[in-house]
């Protein structure tokens, strides 16, 4: 059922230590489910209540319209939106799943859970340092999930962290992440306001490999992906990495708000042109917004959400569940 | 901005336009397409549902299909129906008769609150106002941080208790000394809050109630989708908002959002956030923002632009010095300083209308850089050499390139260009158009040389 931490981490040979919990008490874990499936389905006007297996008792054309609206509501998009139909319509038509309520639904689950899971993988932090660097678009998130990853990293795995201030230029960011550092008892390795994002960097994979630490996480300014000079920059920072470590950054994620709605597709592409991105966390899920812009992603460019942000405490940050999610934005 | 769906209403209407007859199946196959590109733009599935029906009776009205350009016809409604979607012309903010004009931000976590609040700031300080800014955010951490940082820079006064006060609190407290200290505005900055969570968005209404203000503003992200009808719905009922600011216009979210926010709340976008920079902050025209979308260009806000920035006394000694041949490198500085405070030359691009069509200019990366190391080198000339550059010669044109860390070469092709862009200005300044050819002489040796990137 729901992905766990230890799932959705590639720790390499380090042994998760004493302190992480070996497995989630079930208990909690359906605590988890049922906290994400409230915070999706907050709105008034749920996909669920939209799509209940009702929607499918008499299926004609209007039925599809219905199943449309609702996905586009979701921000999925059209492309995706239509591709997801198609399927569904032809499955049914040709017989291949039963014209039953129940049944269709089910597999439409089943359909949205696949796109969904479209090139899953684990968050590669095998490498000793490894590096993740977080990317994305001004006021996605950047700075919280990484603060809250750290604490996860930390407490939970018993890894030693250094965050790095790369962020730069908004005033006050490296301020937010060292709130974070002390939370996440992490190590904070800033630079000047307006320094050389890549120094910052620099230094902070020296200073990890000095002390042995496990993961570098590197924050890096919010920037919009039309701005070719800041998304060149951005490929700078990566470059002044891999010259330190070769393989470095070991994985890349992007922070895409659940709200978003089809510029994320751009995002996403844009963002893994300059700096290889390996996986969104999908932040910002407890609003009424379905994050649909998700599906779309893993569908359209095959990058994976690989974490979701639920709510503002340390334990909302969430590895992402397709089938969950699916369950989730269809649930009764 | 809004490239994309101009593309796509501009194509399916061209195609419309060049049959010179338009049927009513025509007429299916147009709003199909503008209804796929207002979804791919975000528009509020509900609001391009109505916003098409609306359409498809017009454009099938009698003088449409009967007029001799019917294409032409449906460009002209889907305008006057955008522009009307998006608020008709623009509206003012409400100011205070007497005492301070208060402000009330409020919105999503990362729309660019703080920001916004900073900017506002600016816009007010640029008409001489005194503005005082209120640091009502204490659950994120840093934010009161930023607010003293960005509002110093905008030359506004920050009002803070730190993170241990109650938001309603600090502001009446804030209220009070705006009052006292006899500012002209104060903008409250609050915390980012999820429309649904209860408690803060009561929270809000408290400090809505206490510090009873001129305006309240939603500031909502241009990239938000289908979810900013109901955040704007939430935020509507809960703040009472009088008007929108849009954030991060710059990027190339379509702003969908923009549209179904008017549309469903009826409250009008008041501000548009278009750039890193403080300055990068305009009044939202949404009359004008149609025209855009449409590929018409936005020339009227261009023209404010350039008025605002640049003196009406130094262009006419320009025209002068112009006519008079005694343009110099140091007038070339001026003027290329003037130009980049009307912002990156990418965003001026947008406003120029056919530029949406032209498919190189759209994704035209003017590298500022590029402009940057023109102004290294002739900043590392002398007097002498900026009025006359003929007479950088050997190790003049050293020095100058070690002075500005460029090349020789570099030096050279800056000379040999201006001396060409000279030759242009003063034909052009004695009423002759150039030629052609000497148009694509200056284009290609105009001296930061656009690069183009094909994304």
């Amino acid at each position: 059922m729901a992905t766990t931490w230890q799932e959705m981490l590639d720790l390499g040979d380090r042994a998760p230590v004493a302190s992480a919990p070996a497995e989630e008490e079930p208990e909690r874990r359906r605590g988890v489910f049922r906290r994400l499936r409230e915070s999706l389905s907050a709105s008034r006007k749920a996909l669920t209540e939209e799509i209940s297996a009702s929607l499918f008792d008499r299926i004609d054309d209007e039925t599809w319209e219905l199943l449309e609206e609702a996905l586009i509501l979701a921000d999925v998009g059209a492309p995706t939106t239509a591709a997801v139909v198609e399927r569904l319509e032809h499955e049914v038509e040709s017989g291949a799943v039963p014209a039953d309520g129940v049944a269709v639904r089910d597999r439409l689950i089943e359909i949205l859970a696949e796109v969904a899971g479209t090139a899953r993988a684990p968050i590669d932090l095998a490498a000793e340092p490894a590096v993740l660097m977080m990317v994305g678009v001004n006021g996605t998130g950047k700075t919280t999930t990484i603060g809250k990853i750290a604490w996860h990293l930390s407490k939970e795995f018993g890894l030693s962290v250094v965050l790095a201030a790369a962020d730069t230029y908004r005033a006050a960011a490296a301020e937010q992440l060292e709130t974070w550092a002390e939370r996440a008892g992490a190590e904070l390795v800033r630079g000047q306001a307006g320094a050389d994002p890549g120094s910052v960097a620099y230094d902070a994979i020296n200073a990890a490999r000095a002390r042995g630490a496990d993961v570098v996480i590197v924050d890096t300014a919010g920037r919009l992906h039309t701005q070719s000079d800041l998304m060149e920059e951005l490929s700078k920072v990566r470059r002044v990495i891999s010259k330190q470590i070769p393989d470095a950054p070991h994985e890349t994620l992007i922070s895409i708000d659940a709200t978003t709605g089809q510029n994320g597709l751009r995002q996403a592409k844009i963002f893994s042109e300059a700096a290889e991105v390996d996986g969104v966390v999908l932040t910002k899920l407890d609003g009424t917004a379905k994050g649909g812009i998700a599906l779309a992603i893993a569908a359209d460019l095959g990058i994976p959400v690989k974490l979701i942000g639920v709510g503002e405490t340390l334990e909302d940050l969430r590895p992402f569940d397709p089938d969950d999610y699916a369950r989730a934005l269809l649930a009764e | 901005m809004f490239d994309q769906l101009s593309d796509r209403l501009q194509s399916t209407l061209s195609e419309v336009r060049s049959r010179g007859k338009l049927s009513e199946s025509d007429v299916d196959a147009a709003m199909r397409e503008i209804r796929l590109a207002l979804l791919e733009a975000d528009v509020n599935f509900k609001v391009v549902k109505s916003f098409t029906r609306t359409l498809k009776e017009r454009c099938l009205g009698a003088d449409v299909l009967q007029s001799l350009d019917p294409g032409q016809q449906v460009v002209k409604i889907v305008n006057e129906e955008l522009a009307e979607l998006m608020g008709g012309t623009g509206e003012e903010l409400a100011m205070a008769t007497s005492g301070p004009t208060v402000i009330l931000m409020s919105g999503l976590q990362g729309s660019g609150k703080t920001t916004a609040c900073a900017k506002l700031a600016q816009y007010f300080r640029k008409q001489n106002k005194d503005v005082a800014l209120a640091a009502c955010d204490v659950y994120r951490p840093a934010a009161v941080e930023q607010l003293v940082t960005m509002g110093g820079r905008a030359g506004a006064h920050v009002y803070e208790q730190g993170t241990e006060a109650d938001p309603v609190d600090i502001a009446t407290w804030a209220l009070d000394r705006a009052r006292e200290e006899r500012r002209d505005v104060l903008i409250i900055d609050t915390a980012g809050r999820l429309h649904i969570d209860q408690e803060l968005m009561a929270e809000l209404a408290r400090i809505r109630k206490k510090t009873d203000p001129d305006d309240v503003l939603l500031v909502v992200d241009a990239m938000t989708g289908q979810d900013a009808v109901g955040v704007a719905e939430s935020f509507a009922e809960a703040a009472e908002f009088d008007g929108v600011v849009m954030t991060k216009l710059d990027g190339d979210a379509r702003g969908g959002a923009a549209l179904s926010v008017k549309a469903v709340t009826g409250k009008p976008i008041l501000f548009a956030s278009t750039g890193e920079k403080i300055e990068d902050f305009d009044r939202f025209h949404p009359d004008r923002m149609a025209q855009r979308i449409l590929g018409m260009g936005d020339v009227l806000s261009l023209i404010e632009k350039a008025e605002s920035q640049v003196d009406e006394k130094a262009a006419e000694d320009l025209q002068e010095k112009l006519k008079k041949d005694q343009f110099t490198l140091e007038d070339f500085l001026t003027q290329m300083k003037q130009v980049r405070k009307m912002g990156p030359l990418s965003g001026i691009l947008g406003m120029l209308p056919g530029m949406g069509a032209m498919k190189q200019l759209k994704n035209a990366n003017i590298d500022e850089r590029e402009l940057d190391r023109t102004e290294a080198i002739i900043l590392s000339m002398t007097p002498a050499e900026r009025a006359d550059p003929h007479i950088i010669k050997g190790s003049r044109r050293k020095r100058i390139a070690n002075g500005s860390g460029t090349k020789v070469q570099q030096v050279n092709a800056l000379v040999k260009q201006f001396d060409q862009m000279r030759v242009l200005m003063r034909s052009m300044a004695n009423g002759k158009m150039p030629s052609p050819e000497q148009m694509m002489a200056m284009q290609q040796g105009a001296m930061p040389k656009p690069k183009i990137r094909r994304r």
